[in-house]
């Protein structure tokens, strides 16, 4: 058995390769820095609104602060064991690494240690109750809410690639724009959705209010979310689900009150007849157009496409391929190919003439 | 002490750069590699296959990271980019992942355990073949037919394939049935590979070597055998069904007309969660072999390992549907997959400390191989933490098929197993080939590798935390994710260079490397007893052993292994 | 082959699991209640085939390699006589009751579970035939017995299925 040097004689007896000490810097922090140095900067380039990023540790909805709860306890947790067996690896490749005096001897070989082992089996095994029994906690918490009375019910069946809102209650049918009131205060009106889908599985995924549930075709899924501000919750189709499903973006808008009935009572109108867009209804409702898309209140009712009874009124076209206006809605109209490729819109090739008249008609449906 | 006391020490045989060049060399030697059935020589065909795949899994990944890089990029259309992720994922894990680390078991299990051969040669030359002609029916796909969009057959549904998305109805063409067929196909040959290995171990160690006299790397990869047989078999009884589905009309995937979209999500995962366990129980392997022989002292706690391996192969079973927290489970159903996923942890843990262990109090040796491993220790760590961060279902709702959750695959799968195979390839080199690969250059390329790994997938985690979910060809400014994907994308030049000089090493010192000897490292196991590389017949004389490092025993007669174990 | 089994016991069992989640899920169609009549003189056959197969290797064993012919025969035309038993059956699903792979989800499940066990059937009655073609040239001795026994071993893991298959079937399932 060779005698261990002292610590003192070996630090005087070699010099260790700087390489050695690289193992120092934690990936991690390094990186984390850079980002937010990184991040502030450039959310100032890209013309971004932080109010806009749906960062999940952003909660702004019930369910999404129970989550963002929970995570923080086991970063904790994690963060803690990270920097145990994290130091103690670094702490061993700088301790026992072999020494330029080396005299070539073999170490004392240990074969393993039965307390050490029960050890480091227990206290794991300990950490994982404590995770397994808050998550449960939560999970119920989450999942079987009970629904007050109060509860607003939407109907959410994901399409490729789009998706259909339907508010039973209030007769409202609509498409990739969700409002629905804000809950704050005492008198909670959270809202219920019902999950499900036309064609293949979906996901229906806003960070800020909730985390993501999947719309499964022949299954009803439900979920609910309590935004306790006013303003735009940003969301996208969070399982792929064909070519386009980069571009099956959501649009929450959590309403006050007052706006949100408002909006109730528009959407509720039906569209009334405007003889300066006659020929454009004309060729709406004698294309195939009406084979795909519902009016209120016309002969068009199709459930293919989205509900365009109040096409104007929302802020995106294509589930947010492009934002919406008439140049857009006629670009749209005339190639949907080209905005969105894969899109199961196909080109009508309408004239010219028709297409103004057609997009006439289609700017007033507000 | 290098190559001074072996036993079995005999000249090779035919070496593995030839050396004559006239045309009938040339023709003979090509020949002799297409019909072996030598296990070494298949081992090391699985293992030039799947790093040739690495390089084209990698090119695709480099493509999508380029049109990743910015927002609103024009780089590559939808229906190329969908096909390109589905076909990096199913790379990687069926003609990269499988082929190496059957490679490696082919290569290693007879010289580990004294035996000539796997106990079926030819069972396992056409386990290869089959396996080799399912990744090229794979690729095939790219240059046959028509597909969804017309862009080629290649498979774009994703490398887990759900449905209905796969269905007729939504999935025209062939690109589907590409994946269906070459996968089936190189799960055959999985099997068949794995039934030859835990035949072989179970029925052709030497004398002496009961089966807890085996090294780790043996017993990992009974383990690991094991798994194959009971987990790939679901994947083949869905896949049969899939292709009854388009091709017979059935319904068990068609939801239109009542069929499950979730029992094919069950099925798959039934087989997709073992499986990555089966590939990184290997990479395990592999460290339990490399850092107790650069740290110069036994493996730590070597009952505890096995237990602790076996432990994760059961408990593995069970933990499928944590990959199904967002589908609509019960609560108490969620609630289960929790607790057996966080169970499953502790094992896994528990195998880090031994390592940890092992190294304490040792004298480290900092070669290629070890400083790989070590990275490896350090990675999988950092993956098993994100691990438990999405076995709580709650937060998995936020994080799953999010950015966030391919950092962590990313991590476990490039972070621990390729690190490993690196690690791998550079220990065993010098043994199947003679020569020793250049330190310099290994160095540099796992510098390089480590910075781009780390730039690229730690920055990863971000943009999944900001809410961007995974499979989406673009997607648009003032999310906030811009940034964090340029970021990700920088990453790949290092990664890319860092191959680079990998495969330059590998060229280089198969012609120029320093011969090797049959023991390069001072390790203790039977396979550093031949010659490099061992003769076809593996042992002029099939070994007797007395402990669990033979070699130990013959350097330090007067304090081996067997009195103490 | 003991690998083999376990990994084919997998693949069964998901078809199986698949067959039990979809059992009254049907939208349409036949039932198996409807359609279904117990196949017991083809479950006998399959059954007694173990027994017979049994004898031939004992047979083999001892060295009577014309008593193991006899046996071996007597395996393959029970095996035979199950697999024209189950082509029968499906013939008047098919043509009576209009029962498809296609017709609903029973139709699917049914016709996989049960197809997927006959083509082990006839995978393992190509390889008897092959025996029975060494033997009758007088090629198989008392040394080969050990062989004749792992493919004994495959047709006991076929009976095997067949009971489950038949429990979770015309048992379970009507």
């Amino acid at each position: 058995m060779q005698s261990q040097p002292s610590l003192r004689r070996c630090r005087q007896a070699e010099t260790p390769k700087a390489s050695a000490y690289l193992f120092l810097i934690p990936p991690w922090m390094f990186w984390l820095v850079m980002a937010l140095v990184l991040q502030q900067g450039v959310l100032a380039a890209e013309r971004t609104d932080p109010a806009l990023v749906p960062n999940m540790f952003a909660p702004e909805s019930a369910p999404a602060h129970s989550i963002s709860h929970l995570a923080g306890l086991v970063l904790a947790i994690t963060g803690a064991i990270f920097v145990v067996v994290a130091g103690l690896l670094i702490y061993a490749v700088v301790r026992f690494r072999r020494r330029a005096n080396d005299d070539g001897t073999e170490p004392a070989q240990i074969y393993g240690s039965g307390p050490v082992e029960a050890a480091w089996t227990t206290v794991p095994f300990l950490i994982v109750i404590v995770l397994t029994l808050t998550t449960a906690r939560v999970i119920q918490e989450v999942q079987d809410a009970r629904k007050p009375s109060a509860a607003l019910d939407v109907q959410v069946i994901g399409h490729q690639w789009w998706w259909e809102f339907r508010y039973p209650k209030l007769g409202i049918v609509t498409a990739n724009e969700l409002h629905v009131p804000v809950s704050q205060g005492r008198d909670r009106l959270p809202t219920f959705l019902e999950l499900r889908s036309a064609d293949v599985v979906h996901s229906f995924w806003v960070p800020r209010l909730m985390g993501k549930i999947d719309l499964v075709p022949n299954k009803v899924n439900s979920m609910w979310i309590e935004p306790e501000r006013p303003g735009l919750f940003l969301g996208q189709c969070g399982t792929y689900c064909g070519t386009q499903h980069a571009l099956m973006l959501l649009r929450v808008y959590a309403d006050t009150r007052e706006d949100f009935d408002r909006w109730v009572k528009q959407q509720q109108q039906s569209p009334e007849s405007n003889p300066t867009v006659a020929a454009g209804k004309l060729v709406f409702e004698r294309t195939a157009c009406i084979n795909c898309h519902a009016v209120g209140s016309t002969v068009a009712d199709g459930r293919f496409g989205p509900d365009l009874t109040h096409l104007m009124s929302r802020d995106t076209l294509g589930s947010g391929a492009l934002n919406n206006s008439v140049e857009g809605l006629r670009a749209w109209i005339k190639s949907p190919n080209q905005l969105k490729p894969g899109v199961l819109m196909p080109a009508m090739n309408l004239s010219d003439a028709d297409l103004d008249q057609l997009v006439a008609y289609l700017a007033t449906l507000r | 002490m290098n190559g001074t006391m072996n036993t079995n020490e005999l000249s090779g045989t035919m070496p593995l750069v030839p050396v004559a060049s006239t045309d009938k060399a040339a023709f003979d030697y090509i020949h002799s590699w297409l019909v072996t059935v030598d296990h070494k020589k298949l081992g090391l065909m699985y293992i030039m296959y799947g790093l040739a795949f690495l390089v084209i899994a990698g090119l695709e990944a480099t493509l999508i990271r380029i049109q990743l890089a910015v927002p609103n990029n024009h780089f590559l259309s939808p229906q190329v980019f969908n096909q390109l992720f589905t076909m990096h994922g199913t790379t990687m894990v069926f003609l990269v992942g499988m082929p190496i680390i059957f490679g490696f078991a082919n290569y290693l299990v007879p010289l580990m355990i004294g035996a000539r051969d796997l106990a079926f040669p030819r069972l396992n030359a056409f386990g290869f073949w089959l396996s080799a002609f399912g990744g090229l029916l794979l690729y095939y796909s790219f240059i046959g037919g028509e597909g969804m969009a017309g862009a080629g057959s290649a498979p774009d549904v994703g490398w887990f394939a759900y449905a209905p998305l796969t269905g007729k109805a939504f999935s025209k063409g062939h690109s589907t049935d590409y994946w269906t067929l070459a996968i089936m196909i190189g799960g055959f040959g999985s099997i068949a590979t794995a039934v030859n290995i835990i035949t072989t171990i179970l029925c052709m160690r030497c004398r002496g070597m009961t089966l807890t006299k085996m090294p780790l790397l043996a017993w990992l990869n009974l383990i690991m055998c094991g798994m194959v047989l009971i987990a790939v078999s679901p994947l083949t009884a869905a896949q049969i069904m899939l292709l009854l589905d388009r091709f017979a009309g059935s319904h068990f995937f068609d939801t239109q007309a009542g069929g499950s979209a979730t029992l094919w999500m069950h099925f798959f995962w039934i087989f997709g969660h073992p499986e990555v366990y089966i590939l990184i129980i290997p990479a395990f392997a592999f460290a339990s072999e490399i850092i107790p022989v650069f740290s110069r002292k036994a493996i730590f706690g070597y009952p505890v390992m096995v237990g602790a391996t076996l432990a994760i192969a059961f408990v593995s079973l069970s933990v499928w549907a944590h990959h199904m927290f967002t589908v609509g489970m019960t609560s108490t159903g969620n609630t289960f997959f929790v607790v057996s996923t966080m169970m499953v942890g502790v094992p896994t843990g528990i195998k880090i400390f031994n390592w940890l262990g092992t190294m304490w109090g040792g004298k480290l040796r900092f070669a290629t191989p070890m400083v790989f491993s070590i990275a490896f220790i350090f990675q999988f760590l950092i993956a098993g933490l994100t691990g438990i961060m999405l076995a709580c279902a709650p937060w998995d709702w936020q994080l799953n098929d999010s950015y966030f959750l391919i950092a962590h695959f990313h991590y476990t799968l490039v972070g621990a197993l390729v690190f490993m195979i690196f690690a791998a390839i550079y220990y065993w080199f010098p043994k199947a080939t003679g020569h020793l690969l250049s330190e310099r250059l290994g160095k540099w390329h796992f510098w390089l590798f480590l910075i781009g790994f780390h730039i690229t997938f730690d920055t990863m985690h971000i943009p999944g935390i900001l809410g961007m979910p995974r499979r989406i060809y673009t997607y648009e400014a003032g999310r906030g994710w811009g940034i964090w994907n340029l970021i990700c994308t920088i990453g790949v030049v290092f990664q890319g260079i860092g191959i680079l000089i990998f495969v330059l090493n590998i060229l280089l010192s198969l012609r120029k490397g320093k011969p090797a000897g049959s023991d390069p490292w001072d390790a203790w196991t039977l396979e550093w007893t031949t010659s490099s590389p061992p003769p076809e017949y593996n042992f002029a004389e099939i070994p007797t052993v007395k402990s669990r490092r033979p070699l130990w025993d013959i350097k330090h007669p007067t304090d081996p292994d067997w009195k103490y174990e | 082959m003991t690998c083999l089994i376990i990994a084919e016991s997998a693949i069964f069992t998901i078809f199986v699991v698949a067959y039990l989640y979809y059992l009254g899920k049907d939208r349409s169609g036949p039932t198996p209640r409807q359609v279904l009549e117990l196949p017991i003189l083809n479950t006998i056959c399959l059954l007694s085939s173990s027994a017979t197969i049994t004898f031939a290797v004992r047979s083999l064993r001892i060295g009577d390699t014309k008593r193991f012919s006899v046996w071996w025969l007597a395996t393959i035309a029970l095996g035979a006589y199950f697999l024209l038993g189950t082509g029968r059956e499906w013939v008047r699903l098919v043509y009576d009751k209009g029962l498809t792979i296609q017709t609903n989800l029973f139709g699917t499940t049914f016709y996989s579970l049960v197809g997927l066990h006959a083509s082990h059937v006839v995978v393992g009655l190509l390889a008897l035939l092959v025996v029975m073609a060494f033997a009758v040239g007088g090629f198989v001795k008392q040394e080969h017995a050990d062989r004749a026994h792992v493919l004994a071993l495959y047709w006991h893991f076929v009976d095997m299925v067949w009971i489950v298959v038949f429990s979770v079937v015309y048992i379970i399932g009507r």
